[in-house]
C-alpha cells in the first residue's frame, strides 16, 4: 500500500529529527492516520470538478462539456492520456490547463485573463482550475500516457523543452537537470525522479495533479513547475507559458506507456 | 523489429525531417524563455534571461564539456576566487551549521534583503551526522576534516570550493556560491569551520 509506505517514510522523517517538538510528530501522524481512513482527499476535488465541469457558467452561461480536450468535442473519457497535443483551432500545442482555459474562453465566453485567474488555491480561496483538472485527470485514470509526437509543432515543442530542461540560469546557476538527472538522488529526504529515464518518468509524470499532504490542496503540473522555477531562484513562471507546455512535452515523451494514476497523494 | 519505430521517432527528433536543427532550437529556447516569465520580477527576469559564459557553455555542453572547453572553464573560475584579505579562512562551525541548513534567500518569495542568504548544504549533502535529512546530489561531507585533513591547504581548498565550484570541476551542479554573490565571505568562512574545525560535530 502507497499509504503505507508514505506513513513510514513520514514517520522516518519525523522521529529522529531533534529540531520537531515530539507533539508536532504526533500531530502530523494523526494527519495521516486520517488520511488512512478517508482514502485520497484528491476525491473531493474530482467530484467538486465534475460539477463545475456540467455547471452553466461565465458570461455565455455555458457549460464546458463540449470542450474538446482532443479526442472531439465532449470526449473527457481518455483525452488527459493524450495530453499534451497541437489542437487546430488554437494552432498551438497545448496541455491539460491551458485547454481548460482555451474552453473557458471560447465556451463559456470569459476573458482570457479572467479564465486563467488563480490558477493556484491558498487558504480560503479555492481554485476552479484544480479542481477541473482533477477531474479531467481521473477521467483517464488506468490508461497508458500516450501524447503524440507527430504534428510538426509537437516536435518542435520537445525540442524547446529539452533546450529548456538543460538551461542553467540564475544565482544558482540551477536547470531542471540539476535535480533530474540522475538515478537514486535525494534533496533531504525527498526522493527526486531521473524524468529522461522513463522507469522513472512513467511513475511520477502520470501522477500528477496530485493531493499535495503539506499543502493540504490539489496541486496540477503547472503548479510543480512553477515550484520548480521558484527553488531554482527563477521568477515566477506564468501560467500555461509556451516554456511550461515544452517541458511537458519533453517530460511526456520519456513517460510514455505509463499508467495514469493521477489526481495522485503526495508528501 | 520491434526497435524500428522508436529508431525512427528518434531521427526525426533529432531534426532528420522537419524538426529544428540544434541552433534553432537554442534560439527558439531563448525565446520561449523569456516569453515565460513576463508577469514576474523584471530584475529577476533579467537575470535569468541573460546567462554568463559558464552558464551558456554548461548549458550548450549538457554539463559534459570537451577538455579545452572544460580547461577554459576552470581557468577563469579559479582566477575569480577571491580569498579573505585577512588571511584568515576559518570562521564559527556554529554559525556555519546555520547557514547550512538555511534555505532563505533569491527566491521570488524572499522579500526581507536584510536577512541574509543561506546555503542550503543539506539539501545536497550528509555534513553532521546528526542531521539524517540530507541529500544526496552531492558527495557526503561527513568526518570531511578528520578524513581530509584540516591545515591551510585544505582550508584554502574548501573555500575556493564553496565560492566557486567550477574552479576545480567545471559544470559542477554545485551553485558557485562565491562567485554570484549568494553567499559572504564571512559565510563561507563559518561553512569552512563547519567542515574543518576538530571541535566541529562533522569531524567527531
Amino acid at each position: 500500500m502507497p499509504f503505507h509506505r508514505l506513513l513510514a517514510g513520514m514517520l522516518a522523517a519525523a522521529v529522529p529529527c531533534v529540531c520537531m517538538a515530539q507533539q508536532d510528530t504526533q500531530k502530523e501522524v494523526e494527519r495521516y492516520r486520517q488520511l488512512l481512513a478517508e482514502g485520497n482527499p484528491a476525491d473531493l476535488f474530482e467530484a467538486r470538478g465534475e460539477e463545475l465541469w456540467k455547471a452553466p457558467r461565465g458570461p455565455k452561461q455555458t457549460s464546458l462539456e463540449q470542450c474538446d480536450l482532443g479526442l472531439g468535442p465532449g470526449v473527457v473519457k481518455g483525452a488527459f492520456a493524450h495530453l499534451p497535443r497541437y489542437f487546430a483551432d488554437t494552432d498551438r500545442v497545448q496541455d491539460l490547463e491551458s485547454r481548460l482555459v482555451t474552453c473557458r474562453v471560447t465556451l463559456q465566453g470569459f476573458k482570457p485573463e479572467d479564465a486563467a485567474k488563480n490558477p493556484f488555491s491558498a487558504p480560503g480561496r479555492a481554485s476552479d482550475l484544480e479542481a477541473l483538472a482533477s477531474f479531467v485527470a481521473g477521467q483517464s485514470r488506468g490508461m497508458k500516457l500516450d501524447a503524440p509526437l507527430r504534428h510538426p509543432k509537437e516536435i518542435e515543442a520537445f525540442q524547446i523543452g529539452e533546450q529548456l530542461f538543460y538551461r542553467r540560469a540564475g544565482p544558482h546557476d540551477f536547470a531542471c537537470v540539476s535535480c533530474h538527472g540522475e538515478n537514486g538522488k535525494r534533496i533531504r529526504l525527498q526522493d527526486l525522479p531521473k524524468l529522461t529515464d522513463p522507469g522513472d518518468a512513467r511513475k511520477i509524470f502520470t501522477s500528477w495533479p496530485a493531493y499535495r499532504v503539506s499543502q493540504g490542496t490539489v496541486r496540477t503540473m503547472q503548479h510543480r513547475l512553477y515550484d520548480c522555477y521558484w527553488q531554482m531562484r527563477h521568477p515566477q513562471m506564468d501560467y500555461a507559458s509556451e516554456a511550461s507546455i515544452a517541458l511537458e512535452v519533453f517530460m511526456a515523451k520519456y513517460a510514455s506507456g505509463g499508467e495514469i494514476s493521477a489526481p495522485g497523494l503526495k508528501r | 523489429m520491434k526497435f524500428l519505430p522508436g529508431l525512427l521517432a528518434f531521427a526525426t527528433l533529432a531534426g532528420c525531417a522537419g524538426g529544428l536543427s540544434d541552433d534553432e532550437a537554442r534560439q527558439r529556447a531563448e525565446r520561449v524563455f523569456r516569453e515565460s516569465f513576463s508577469h514576474g520580477n523584471r530584475q529577476m527576469a533579467a537575470k535569468v534571461e541573460q546567462q554568463d559564459e559558464v552558464q551558456a557553455l554548461c548549458t550548450r555542453y549538457r554539463n559534459e564539456p570537451p577538455k579545452d572547453v572544460a580547461d577554459g572553464i576552470e581557468r577563469s573560475q579559479a582566477a575569480s576566487i577571491r580569498y579573505p584579505a585577512s588571511g584568515k579562512l576559518l570562521g564559527d562551525w556554529r554559525q556555519g551549521e546555520k547557514i547550512a541548513q538555511d534555505g532563505y534567500g533569491l527566491r521570488f518569495t524572499d522579500p526581507d534583503t536584510q536577512r541574509p542568504n543561506g546555503g542550503n548544504c543539506y539539501n545536497c549533502h550528509r555534513i553532521a551526522p546528526a542531521e539524517i535529512s540530507f541529500g544526496t546530489i552531492g558527495p557526503s561531507l561527513a568526518r570531511f576534516g578528520a578524513l581530509r585533513g584540516t591545515g591551510e591547504a585544505t582550508q584554502r581548498y574548501v573555500y575556493g570550493k564553496i565560492y566557486d565550484s567550477q574552479a576545480s570541476l567545471a559544470c559542477s551542479q554545485m551553485p558557485r556560491f562565491g562567485h554570484n554573490g549568494v553567499l559572504s565571505e564571512a559565510q563561507i568562512m563559518h561553512l569552512v569551520a563547519l567542515l574543518l574545525d576538530p571541535e566541529s560535530p562533522v569531524n567527531k
